[in-house]
Order: structure tokens, then sequence, then C-alpha cells
């Protein structure tokens, strides 16, 4: 079949409805395939035949090739589709089989038609060239499949247009596979197992990352020779039992003052699920790191120290228990495993663990957890027991309940919006290697990412583009809200991207506000004051400018307006300018607010 | 600032001259001189004069100059007062009613004209030449990644730089990348702290911040003065005090300055007294909040009252162009100060102390007794409400 054929089977009222402007940057010099592509290809060629069998005559190889492209090396859609038309031929209805008409290929034709007007460059030719010889060859393949002249011409359009997708839509640099993410999460999601995100909190000293240290280390993903090393190290300087929380502290300031500064994150995982672990400081100057880690959380696990007056520390007014555990609420998670560390200490007393059960029940409820998202675990990080392993028998004897593992495999994960517009928060920027100069991580908190996407960092217009794509440190071609991810990004410096900006899709960014409305829960006394603002990793200079109101809080009305002071607990909506750039905040961001080293108030931008 | 004569008619008109000697003079004269006012200093004006032949040719020429203020404006970092107006005194090179802008100088007279010397501006006029002891500090407030280099003196605050870069969080298995270039950070303040604050003239030099960074900070410094055998650093070793404070952002500086360990250096500042000033108000607010009060109107209604103990006023709202609105807060502050029973703290709006002020519409009171409901609301009320907002942003 001719070129000139195809212009002219080809309906230039269709071609204008398909077209939407932005397949016309790919090139089409990629004929070939990778190497890598090509061994999939092999693979995927082979799963094929062993479903389909080598006995159905209009099946060639180069035919499931074809459609193993289109589908970009998807074996069950690939088959799907190729039964579909071989039943279509062999019932020899003479009709045109249901091949989903992809879009690409119209425009192709449409590129290559104002390319046979232009004068071609050297390359065009080579190219044209390359494309027709393909569709020569595949328009053949078509008429053995057909039956009479006028449908097997049909079929050779039909095929050439499959054929011609194959050729692989490539950005300047990185090609983007046009996967639609939404339907293959879908589709994955009976295949994997969900991952969860817990943030670990409490008070200073309650031993969080000593029970993580532990809980990674009986699950096999620290091994014994470094936790000896640490151990080891750790004596040297008088802190051996802090061995187990080097596995998370790291630096040498978090060591050597035996006190968490920043999240540590880690994963692992069990037979029923995967956990991302986020080791917040308990520390009461780094609330901020904190909040960076709750902001990526599923579910908290709240660690108590359960021995004498530690407790108690934790829990009065300026303790971080109660701070941690509202400022998890405040930012959206409704699961908190409680973890009352240190019983071996107080010899597994059940009155203990009763007592702090009772109290803290209580709490929880008034910070709005419900009754049936809350449980209680008795646990010691130091000797490891009702942690993965069950406890020696007859320890705990009041005890039967689940350890703290099993306890997190019944946590769901939160379903999120993954078909929304892409929103990540920065929560590190930095060099992954000689590849990849320019890497960013985070947690994708709402919409989907693919490999090829252009994307753009708030505040800030510069665009980058989607190189390559980890979750959970494994390489792949998209991701989706809920994921932990690594992107690798191309076309941009590390001076464009800050911790605390929020990732966008170029066409779909948000506005970064310099004032806004704000509906809060204050925790402290507030007035028109000089605040800082935190979501996520963003940490902002800020103030009140005005009350606006204070609310009901059961129904939501206006109390008071124009309060001159909002007292603690109360509901209010506020104004809030922010001092410096304007920051990436939209409708439905969460932030929280502190002054002077307290948490005041927690909120949503109206 | 030195008093060279001062000419005040009983009816409150009359003139001033005043011989600035530090830049600090700078910020007494910006709130001293306002629109209105006629000014005297001396200046270098360009004069194009016109030969017989039509040729041209310019000359500059030292004059003293007296002008109607149109506009003031003040540049805090270089410490520069720059006064806009038309010349309201003839002489042989310049008309009347030509436009002029007047650059203050130091170690040079210049003399303000006022129709109304009011208390306050006289006011302003004796502590400006108020010669008691200067004690200036340098503070840098920081934290992982953000650092603000500042300068106070008795009567300002000023930012001189702000150091914001990205730090790569630690990561499983690596935190070299965290450490060098948290090395790095300590690096660039060092440096700031070297070109920006005059150590040997300062009385003291705070590093504040949240957790172990100020004292990892202060061990930096001094291994690199060490190193690079610094002396005036290492002079200065007693100089430097570490303090901790919740944030690396300037209004931190509220924090560290009422903290013990400043206050017993720093007790009879100024704006030590400030920053303790505000504090009890705030804290008023929390426990009795019917006796700490704050808005022009409210305010009033107390002072009416004679209930205020304590007035805190903000420098800028006697900066108003409004002469009317002006009058107001000057009859708010000679009644409190009239009745005998109360304290009139009138704030540096460039102090951390004052911004928080003049976030409050930049007046506050502190009352000897509580009083309610003294915030019936109206219209009227609102109105002055958002003139004082625009007022903040000078």
């Amino acid at each position: 079949m001719s070129r000139h054929k195809i212009v002219r089977t080809m309906n230039l009222a269709d071609e204008l409805d398909d077209f939407d402007g932005e397949d016309d940057y790919y090139g089409e010099e990629d004929e070939g395939m990778s190497p890598a592509d090509k061994a999939r290809m092999a693979d995927g060629l082979k799963r094929v035949r062993e479903v389909i069998g080598s006995d159905v005559p209009s099946l060639t190889d180069e035919k499931i090739e074809e459609t193993l492209w289109y589908y970009y090396f998807d074996v069950e859609r690939s088959i799907t589709y190729l039964l579909n038309q071989v039943g279509a031929t062999e019932k020899k209805k003479q009709k045109k089989p249901v091949v989903p008409e992809p879009k690409a290929p119209t425009q192709k034709a449409a590129i290559k038609a104002k390319q046979a007007f232009d004068v071609p460059s050297p390359d065009d030719v080579v190219i044209a060239a390359q494309s027709q010889s393909k569709g020569i060859s595949k328009s053949s393949k078509g008429e053995k499949a057909g039956s009479n002249t006028t449908a097997s011409i049909q079929k050779g359009v039909e095929a050439l247009k499959v054929g011609d997708t194959a050729e692989k839509p490539t950005l300047p640099k990185i090609p983007r596979n046009k996967i639609d993410v939404v339907a293959e999460y879908e589709k994955s999601k009976s295949k994997r197992k969900e991952n969860a995100n817990l943030v670990v909190i409490g008070h200073v000293d309650a031993g969080k990352s000593t029970l993580m240290g532990r809980l990674l280390y009986d699950s096999g993903v620290v091994d014994e020779r470094t936790i000896q090393k640490y151990k080891q190290e750790a004596e040297k300087i008088g802190k051996s039992s802090f061995a187990l929380a080097w596995v998370l502290d790291q630096t040498g300031e978090e060591r050597a003052r035996g006190v968490t500064i920043d999240i540590a994150v880690n994963a692992f995982e069990t037979e029923r699920g995967r956990f991302t672990i986020l080791d917040a400081p308990g520390h009461r100057d780094f609330i901020p790191n904190m909040i960076a880690g709750a902001a990526q959380a599923d579910f908290a696990v709240l660690v108590i120290d359960s021995s004498p007056g530690e407790f108690e520390a934790g829990f009065n007014v300026r303790g971080q228990t109660k701070e941690h555990a509202l400022l998890v609420r405040s930012m959206g998670v409704q699961r908190i495993i409680v973890a009352v560390n240190k019983l071996d200490l107080m010899h597994w007393d059940q009155d203990r663990f009763d007592e702090i059960k009772q109290q803290m029940s209580q709490f929880l409820t008034t910070a709005g957890f419900q009754p049936k998202n809350v449980s209680f675990v008795p646990c010691s990080g130091l000797t490891g027991d009702n942690i993965v392993r069950k406890p020696a028998d007859g320890l705990i004897s009041w005890y039967s309940g689940p350890t703290l593992v099993e306890e997190l495999e019944t946590a769901k994960p939160v379903i999120k919006a993954i078909e929304k517009p892409l929103r990540m928060t920065i929560a590190d920027v930095y060099r992954g290697g000689v590849i990849n100069p320019v890497t960013i991580s985070g947690r994708i908190e709402v919409g989907n990412v693919q490999v090829g996407d252009t994307i753009v960092a708030i505040p800030g217009d510069e665009k980058a583009i989607v190189k390559g794509i980890e979750v959970d440190n494994q390489t792949a071609e998209w991701a989706v809200a809920g994921n932990n991810v690594q992107l690798h990004l191309a076309n941009i410096e590390m001076e464009h991207l800050k911790i605390g900006d929020v990732i966008c899709q170029a066409d779909n960014p948000l506005v970064p506000l310099k004032e806004f409305e704000a509906k809060i829960l204050a925790f402290e006394g507030l007035t028109p004051m000089m605040i800082d603002i935190h979501r996520g990793r963003l940490n902002a200079s800020g103030r009140i400018t005005k009350l606006v109101a204070t609310l009901d809080k059961g129904n939501g009305s206006v109390t008071k307006k124009k309060p001159r002071h909002i007292g603690p607990g109360s509901l209010a909506v506020v104004n809030i300018a922010v001092t410096g750039a304007p920051l990436p905040l939209e409708k439905g961001s969460k932030i929280v607010l502190r002054a002077d080293g307290l948490t005041v108030a927690a909120g949503v931008v109206e | 600032m030195r008093l060279i004569k001062q000419q005040v008619e009983r009816d409150g008109s009359g003139t001033v001259t005043l011989y600035p000697e530090e830049p600090e003079d700078m910020w007494h004269a910006f709130n001293l001189i306002r629109v209105g006012d006629t000014l005297r200093a001396s200046a270098v004006r360009r004069i194009v004069s016109e030969s017989s032949t039509g040729s041209t040719s310019s000359t500059r020429v030292h004059m003293n100059l007296t002008i109607t203020v149109d506009k003031v404006d003040f540049d805090s970092q270089a410490g520069q007062l720059h006064i806009n107006g038309r010349i309201s005194e003839e002489n042989k090179y310049v008309k009347i009613g030509a436009h002029h802008t007047l650059d203050l100088e130091l170690n040079r007279n210049f003399t303000v004209g006022k129709a109304e010397w009011d208390s306050v501006s006289l006011g302003v006029v004796r502590e400006a030449c108020d010669p008691a002891e200067k004690a200036e500090i340098g503070a840098v407030v920081l934290h992982e990644g953000l650092a603000n280099v500042c300068l106070i003196t008795e009567h300002m605050t000023v930012l001189r730089q702000r150091i914001d870069v990205s730090i790569p969080r630690k990561r499983t298995g690596s935190v070299t990348a965290f450490e060098k270039s948290m090395e790095k950070f300590y690096d660039t303040i060092y440096q700031s702290i070297l070109r920006h604050l005059p150590i040997s003239n300062l009385k003291v030099v705070l590093l504040a911040s949240p957790g172990f960074l100020a004292e990892s900070l202060q061990k930096y410094i001094f291994a690199e003065a060490v190193k690079t055998d610094n002396k005036t650093v290492m002079g200065a070793k007693p100089k430097f005090v570490t303090v901790h404070c919740s944030t690396g952002h300037v209004h931190a500086l509220n924090e560290v300055l009422k903290s013990p360990a400043v206050i017993a250096r720093l007790a009879d500042t100024k704006y030590a007294k400030e920053t303790k000033a505000m504090e009890s108000f705030f804290k008023m607010m929390q426990t009795d909040e019917d006796r700490a009060w704050y808005g022009p109107k409210e305010v009033e209604r107390a002072i009416e009252k004679g209930a205020v103990s304590t007035l805190l006023v903000s420098n800028s709202l006697f900066r108003s162009n409004n002469m009317q609105e002006r009058r107001r807060y000057v009859r708010m502050v000679e009644d409190v100060k009239a009745s005998g029973a109360g304290e009139v703290m009138i704030l540096s709006s460039i102090h951390e102390s004052g911004v928080r002020l003049d976030g409050l519409g930049g007046v506050a009171a502190i009352l000897l007794f509580p009083l309610q409901d003294l915030d019936e609301s109206d219209e009227e009320q609102d109105e002055t409400e958002e003139g004082n907002e625009d007022n903040e942003n000078l």
C-alpha cells in the first residue's frame, strides 16, 4: 500500500477531532527497540504462545509482537485482544475486528501527510522509508488474515495502524508510554501486598527508636553483624542500651546525644503486608520533623514508657504524648496503636498496663479517635517480647492478644484518590548517583505519576521530566497516591527544588498562596500573632492577621464574629498572611500552626 | 545625636536643629520628620548655566536647602534616609517649588520645622539625644537549613543576612550528604557573621536554635577561628552565648530576648524592656482576658475609664501622614501620662516586639482592673482597623 492511499483513506474531520496538540512533539526516530525491550518482547511472545497455542494460522509471531507493543508488554491484555480478533476472523463475519481505535496512529498519519507536502529533510526521508517498508510488510500480513479484497484492504489499514502505534512515542529525551495508571493500578491490586506507612510517635525517651530497631532486627531487615557492631560501638561510649536505636539514629549527633533528631525511614515486610516505618523524634524541639513524618502516615504507633513516673511525665500538659497524638489526629490519621513499652521494667504488671490503657483511652477519645480504631499492645523494645515474637510462655499470662506486628497487619492503608491531579510534597532532594544527579523523594498524596511526565515544583515554575521512578526502592513505570517514591528527574537543577515544595503535573499546577483563610482548632489561646506554618516538610513563617469568627463545634455555625481572642479548644476561622514567598497550599491542605515551641492550632486551608 | 538648637514657641510651632552621629540616628530622624514639615539640610545640586553663546555648562554646588517634605523613605539596611520635597526658601541657584531629594548625612546638622511639636515628637528628640550607654548585640537564629543573621541596636533590629539552603535529610545507609551539607551550612553562617557583625563592638553575640544546632555552630566557629587564626573571634569568645528557641525564623528573636540568660545580660536595655512588656501583655491575655485589650477603639475606651496600667504603642502609628490620626494617638499617650497611674511604652516598630504589636493594630494596653465589653463593635471601628493595617507596612 502506498502512502498517498493512506492519506486518501483518512477522514479529515476525524483527524481534526482527535488532534489534541500533544503528540505532535513526539519524534519518530525511535524505530528500533532497546535490548531490554527486545528481551521483554521475547518473553511476552513466549507467554502468549503458551496460552493461545501455535496452531492458530492467522496469528503470526509478528502480529503478536505488534499487539504486545501496543499494550506495552501487558500479556493479559494482548491475549484478550488477539483472541477477540482471531475469533472475529474465523467466524468470517467480514466485520471489522473490535480493535480499540487508537488515537495516535491517525495522527501519525496526519503528520506523515504533512511531511509528504513539506520538503523532507534527509533524516525524514530515511524515517519515512523505514515506516513505509514496515507498513507494507504489515499490510501483506493483513491480507493473509482477510478473505475478500475490500476487507483485506480495510484490514491492512487496521494492521498498519496497530503497527504504527508500535513506534514508541518519545519526548525529546524520555519516552512516555501513556499508561492508563488508574487501570493498571486496579489490575495489579490483587497481586501486590499493600504498602502502609506508619509513624512512630511518643514522648522523648519512650523507646520509639529502640522499639523500631528491634522490630527491624527481629524481622530480618537488619542483620546480626550490624547489630553486633552497633552494640560494641555503643558500649564504647557507655550507651549499650541504645544499640538497637542506632539502626534508625544514624547521624553522629543523634548517636552521641542518644536522641532522634530527624525522621528515619525504613521498610519491612511480613507475610501479609508491607510497612514503611517513619520513626519520629520525640524531643519537643524537633516536632517540625515529626510533623513531616506524620504527614506521610496512614496510621500511628504511639509508644508509651510505662516505667514509674515516665508515663506521667509524657502525659502531662507539656509532654509530647498528648501533643503528638493530637497532631497525628489533626493531620488525618484515624487508626492508632498504643505500644505500652518497657513493661519488662514493671515485671509485666497488669495493673500498670490497665491503668495506662484506661487513661489513654479516655484521652484518645476526647482527641477524636474512635474507640474501635484504638488498640493497646504490651511490649518491651529492649527484650523484644511481644513485638515480632510471642513472649515466652507465662511471661504475660494476662495477655493473649496479638503481638505488635500482628496488630499492624490488621491496619488497612487509607484509600487515596489516585485519579486526581498529582500532588506530592518533597521530603528530600539529593543526588541519587552518577546516572541520576537529581532525585527527590516523598509520598504521593493524591494522583499518579509515570515515567516521562512533565512536572513542576510549586512555588517556582521550573519544569522537569520524570526520568525514572522507584517505588519502595524498586524500579517502576508508574506510581500512585500512597506510594513512597523516589523520582529521578531530568532537565532541572537541584537549586530549583526545595524540601517542602509540592510537585504537580505541569499542566495542572496549584497556585501558591500569599494570604489565605483557614478553619482551625486552637490548642492554645490565639490572638493576631506571629506563627510558624507547617505542612509536611514545609516550615514557613507567617502571621495571623485577623480572627474572623469562632464556630460552634457541633454544627459549625458562627458563635462570635471578630473575636479578639480565641480560647484553647475552640474552633475558629482566621486569616493568615505569609511573611516570605507564597506557599504551595490549596483548599483542603492540612496545616499545623506553631508559636514559641508549642503547637497552637491545626486546621485546613479554606 | 546631639541637640544643637531648640526653638519651640508657646503655640507648639518651631524648629529643632540636630547633629546626627551614628546610623541609628537616621532611624530617629525617620520617626521625627513627617510630610508637611520643613527640613533644612546641606545638599549638593547640579546647576546648569547657559552662557551667552548658548552653550551649557553644569557645576555641582554645595548649599543649604530648605524643603517642605513630600515623602520620607528609610532604608534600614544601609541606615539611610531620603527625603523628597519642594524647595520652600529660594536662593540664587534654585527657585521655590523646585523638587529636591535630601539625603541626610552623618555629622552634618539638619533643622526640622514643625507647625506643632507635640509631646511625642519632643519625646523622640529627647530619646535620640540621650547619651545612655549603647548596647548592640548580634544574633543568629537558625534551624536546619535556615539562618538569620541580625544586628540588634537600641532602637532597631536589622536583618543583615538570611541564609536559606536545602539540606538533604538523613537516609538509610547514607548520612554523608547530610553531614557534608551541614558543615557547609555552618561555614556560610560563620562567613556571614564575620562580614556582617562588628564583633568587637558588640556586647554579646547570641546563637539561638532548637535542639543542638547552636552549640554545634559555636563549636564550629571557634574551631574555624583557631584554624584561620582569627584573633578577633577568639578574643570575643566570652561574648558568644547559645540560647534555646523553637524555630529559626526571625520572629524567634522574641523568644530569644526573653530567655533568662539574655535578660541577665541585657536587663536595662530598651529592647529587653519592650520584649518583656509585650510578653506580659500576652501572658495577661491568657490568664485574665479582661485585663488585656488591643485595638485603638478598645484601648481608648479603657483610657477613658482610667484603667490603663501600661500602654504599648508602636511608633509606626506616629509616622501616620494623617494629622488627625496622629493626634488621636498622641492624646492617648498624654492622657495615660496625665492620669499618673499608667506607664507608656513607645515600641520601635522594627524590633520584633514592635512587629508583634503591629500585628495587633499597633496599640495595646494592660489594665489595672478587668473591664468587659470594650469591643462592642460598630462600623467605625472597622475603618480605623483597616487604616492601621496599612501603616504597619511602613
